[in-house]
């Protein structure tokens, strides 16, 4: 570790990635060459919706390693800085450290700069990030975040999405992805309406990962015997708050309650259970 | 052909030395105490965008007085060494005794190879678990290291600014007292600094895992004058 001091014309400025690119080569993970054979840990679903006053993020808890289950309890979703959140699916591993990387990028430049990034352009840091991983990606080891924060220039919260080769599209409403994105995001699309409060936005994004959970094996749904929960966290004007796993605990226990009692409504009436 | 003078070092050392303190008393100058919720840094500073005092990581933070472009410099070569020292290891990894180590082995680097050394002293400022924990770096021009215990000045007229602050000082004070107490001691018994010549900033344990914050605008004005 030494102190770093560039002449003026070779600065790397405020950008972190580059820095390390200088002075610690060896943390740049080398390509492999050939598709990849392994079997490597997958993180599967997040998904992220508006509200009146903000966003909400929220992603299971599983981890995959081909058929089988790597963990029960990993994290996904991710506080980027105060006002943004970062969630993530695909090879963990990388997907992990790019976060890292993303979320020391972010304050590095704060505390360089004297001043915080605007949404958009964390978001367009964050797409250079995926566009350096494509590479891996070709290899199989793709990555794909999903991020959103509160906008301070345009006073709301905004969802972007991003695909392998670094694409950046902002999202109007909402969206999930990964392996039982299609479930989560068909569950909020029937469930969504303008001006949802900040309750019910968090309602419908744990409903969306309990129907991932139902329909995708490399979801996981919510684990009552071992107090596992999904991970939900909001973004407003008072910055990223983590639901606390109790009260995602209740939510999910009223949840199931209205759902049984659903289905035993319909066996009563002998209708098709829903 | 011309022969170059001899000069003694002892000579070229002291001149050095009066260079630089001669730029550096040129300077206001800044104190840093220990008060209630951590440590807290007051600065003559009339300018309110190209600040003296900054944040370095989660519990470390900067201040630097004498030349602006040169503390700068060394501001954000700080902040590069514990981001990636931070990266490559852990956040817990990170403390300002090796920052304020490597700013002194620069500085004496400077000072002694360089054509004209820096015209700065600067601090490192570490919020510890408890007070007696917490760690002030005073790294002089020369890469002189002191560690302070409780309080430390920086800057020109720092010996009449530290007698003022001896008496001032009061063990676990509050902000506002606190503040109100270096300010005093800053601008002497003949002038008064208000709100708009002074930068503050605090590394409170209340802050969550970055501690730095800083106290201006309104904020400033009430822990002045309410």
């Amino acid at each position: 570790m030494s102190l770093y001091l560039f002449p003026s014309g070779e600065d790397p400025g405020a950008n972190f990635a580059d820095l390390l690119r200088r002075v610690q080569p060896g943390a740049v993970v080398p390509t492999p060459t050939g598709a990849t054979a392994l079997e490597i840990r997958h993180a599967t679903t997040i998904a992220a919706l508006r509200y009146s006053s903000g966003v909400v993020m929220a992603g299971d808890r599983r981890a995959t390693e081909g058929v089988s289950i790597a963990h029960r309890s990993i994290e996904k979703v991710f506080a980027a800085d105060r006002y943004s959140a970062v969630a993530i699916a695909g090879a963990a591993g990388p997907a992990i450290e790019m976060v890292r990387l993303f979320q020391t990028q972010l304050e590095h430049y704060e505390k360089v700069e004297g001043a915080t990034l605007s949404l958009e352009g964390k978001a367009n840091q964050l797409a250079q990030m995926v566009r350096a991983h494509l590479p891996m990606a070709m290899q199989g080891l793709a990555v794909v975040p999903l991020f959103a924060g509160w906008d301070w220039i345009r006073s709301s919260g905004r969802i972007f999405t991003y695909d392998v080769t670094g694409g950046r599209y902002e999202e109007t409403d909402f969206h999930a992805t990964g392996s039982g994105g299609r479930d989560a995001k068909t569950t909020i699309k029937l469930g969504y309406r303008e001006g949802l409060s900040r309750v019910d936005a968090i309602d419908l994004a744990l409903e969306a990962l309990f129907q991932a959970a139902d329909e995708d094996a490399a979801t996981g749904g919510p684990d009552p015997v071992r107090g596992i929960y999904p991970i939900v966290a909001t973004v407003d004007s008072t910055g990223f708050t983590r639901i606390p796993d109790e009260e995602i605990a209740d939510r999910f226990g009223v949840f199931l309650e209205r759902r049984a009692g659903a289905l035993r409504g319909a066996d009563s009436e002998g209708g098709e259970p829903t | 052909m011309t022969m170059p003078y001899y000069v003694a070092p002892e000579q070229v050392m002291k001149d050095r030395a009066e260079y630089a303190q001669k730029g550096i008393a040129r300077g206001r100058a800044l104190v840093a105490v220990n008060y209630a919720d951590g440590i807290l840094v007051v600065a003559e500073n009339p300018s309110r965008t190209l600040h003296k005092i900054s944040e370095i990581y989660d519990r470390v933070a900067f201040a630097g007085v004498g030349k602006y472009n040169e503390f700068d410099q060394l501001r954000v070569a700080g902040i590069r060494h514990a981001d990636t020292k931070g990266y490559a290891y852990s956040r817990d990894d990170v403390d300002a005794r090796s920052l304020a180590n490597l700013y002194a082995q620069h500085l004496g680097q400077v000072f002694t190879h360089e054509m004209k050394p820096l015209e700065v002293e600067i601090l490192v400022a570490e919020l510890g678990p408890s007070e007696q924990e917490n760690r002030l770096y005073h790294i002089a021009y020369d890469g002189t290291v002191v560690d302070e215990q409780r309080s430390t000045v920086l800057g020109g007229e720092a010996e009449a600014i530290a007698r003022r602050l001896d008496q001032t000082y009061v063990e676990g004070w509050s902000l506002r007292d606190a503040v109100r107490g270096c300010a005093s001691c800053l601008a002497g018994p003949d002038r008064s600094l208000g709100a708009d010549d002074l930068e503050v900033a605090v590394l409170s344990s209340g802050n969550g895992r970055r501690a730095f914050r800083r106290v201006d605008g309104e904020e400033l004005e009430a822990v002045l004058h309410d």
